[in-house]
């Protein structure tokens, strides 16, 4: 195996001035910036009125509905977005994987599979990540149920998932879909844990034996965290603002043309196999929460059932594809074939509950 | 000559803190090679738990995220 390399302890760094004169001005610019959003978040419902008006629409008609949904909810959705994606940025710049490693390591199953799915949604991560992360985990002593609740919670209770569900459909479902997604990270993880399938990782994984780097202490200053969230809020932004407006344009025709009764037959509450249909959909789709989740607000408003459409969001977010085909550089076929058998049994559970509780 | 190993599978961001740490390098006169590490058994054996990593003259310090241009100059002229 490669030859672990002398991890020496940092020398001391010399601390910049702890006092940035700067730092004022970035935290009054900020509080300025929230409360230009606020002012924004007002004004959405007189603008969608006055784009209605403008445009030459018959009233009271199908166009008319649709575009009115559109006006208002594309603004809508992507002011929401950009606040919770800038607030999680700043969240996430008091973590790095280094200290949730160091935080789970020796933790007892249970305990450790809680905290690690809760940690999965403040740590910061990305799925060309996965395996390092992975290996990095294991090898440092996380137990494997417990590295595996916080793989399956870090990319399902996600800040778009989140921003876009309060945006859309409002705080309770938003808040709904953290306390289960974190029910079944916790669950899937403990039970993969109980389980006890560390003989089907990959040998080469069972032989790393990368102790754990220390690195050098690295200062971040207020202006490094609000920077982290505005390079956050770039980033998701410029990737998901086209799916958001096709999902909402899809949603606004959804809104104005498709007749509720033909979708609520489909996808509603008195067809017991929409959830398991719903999950099936929803593994091959990747990434794109945010072009989805507007579609899911309109088919919710035309009659189909919760359960089914957070199950299917669940799908499209925990069980991807392509991080699978990553994965199975350190995992073996059966140990996914589990993982995927005891995430979506979770799922399905989430959602046929859904569709009890929420009638 | 100073030793600089950038551990990642290839992502953007890897790309990226290669290209910053030559331009730290330049910037502060120091000479570097910079080499790249992809394969993640060794990656792993440095013990980090988020790429792209840093390693300096068989140091890492750096891992996770896009390392910043000061403290890249920092750690090159120690």
């Amino acid at each position: 195996m490669t030859a672990p390399t002398l991890i020496s302890p940092a020398p001391g760094v010399p601390s910049r001035p702890a006092r940035d004169p700067r730092s004022a001005r970035w935290v009054a610019a900020t509080v300025a910036a929230l409360a230009g959003w606020a002012v924004l978040y007002s004004l959405l419902q007189p603008f969608a009125d006055w784009v209605v008006a403008v445009l030459p629409i018959p009233p009271a008609g199908r166009l008319h509905e649709a575009v009115a949904f559109f006006a208002y909810d594309t603004p809508k959705v992507l002011l929401l977005l950009a606040i919770v994606v800038f607030a999680m940025g700043v969240v996430r710049s008091f973590f790095s994987p280094e200290r949730t490693r160091a935080l789970l390591a020796g933790k007892r199953e249970g305990a450790g599979n809680v905290a690690a799915a809760m940690l999965g949604i403040v740590t910061p991560f990305c799925s060309c990540s996965a395996v390092p992360l992975f290996i990095g985990f294991v090898s440092a002593g996380v137990p494997l149920g417990v590295t595996f609740s916080f793989l399956i919670s870090a990319p399902m209770v996600n800040e778009v998932a989140l921003g876009l569900l309060f945006g859309l459909v409002g705080w309770k479902i938003a808040l709904t879909y953290l306390a289960f997604g974190l029910g079944v990270a916790i669950v899937a993880g403990w039970v993969i844990g109980r389980l006890h399938l560390e003989g089907w990782l990959e040998e080469w994984v069972r032989n790393v034996r990368g102790g754990v780097a220390e690195l050098p202490p690295v200062e971040v200053t207020v202006i490094d965290r609000i920077t982290a969230g505005l390079d956050a809020m770039k980033d998701i932004i410029g990737k998901v603002w086209i799916w958001i407006i096709a999902g909402i344009a899809a949603g606004a025709f959804i809104h104005g043309y498709v007749p509720a009764e033909m979708l609520a037959s489909i996808m509603g509450r008195q067809s017991w196999w929409s959830v398991p249909a719903a999950v099936l959909l929803g593994v091959p789709m990747y990434s794109n929460a945010a072009g989805i989740i507007p579609v899911v607000e309109a088919l919710i408003g035309k009659g189909a059932a919760i359960g089914t459409v957070l199950a299917f969001m669940m799908a499209v977010t925990a069980l991807s594809a392509p991080e699978m085909i990553i994965l199975r550089k350190v995992l073996s076929v059966r140990l996914i074939a589990v993982f995927v058998g005891v995430v979506a049994t979770g799922i399905l559970a989430v959602g046929f509950l859904f569709n009890l509780l929420f009638a | 000559m100073k030793n600089v190993k950038v551990l990642g599978p290839g992502c953007k961001r890897c790309v990226a803190t290669a290209e910053m740490v030559q331009q730290a390098a330049d910037k502060i006169g120091v000479p570097v090679s910079i080499e790249k590490v992809t394969d993640y058994a060794a990656i792993a054996g440095y013990g980090i738990a988020a790429t792209p990593g840093v390693v300096i003259d068989g140091r890492v310090v750096h891992a996770g995220g896009l390392p910043k241009p000061e403290d890249l100059a920092k750690w090159l002229a120690a």
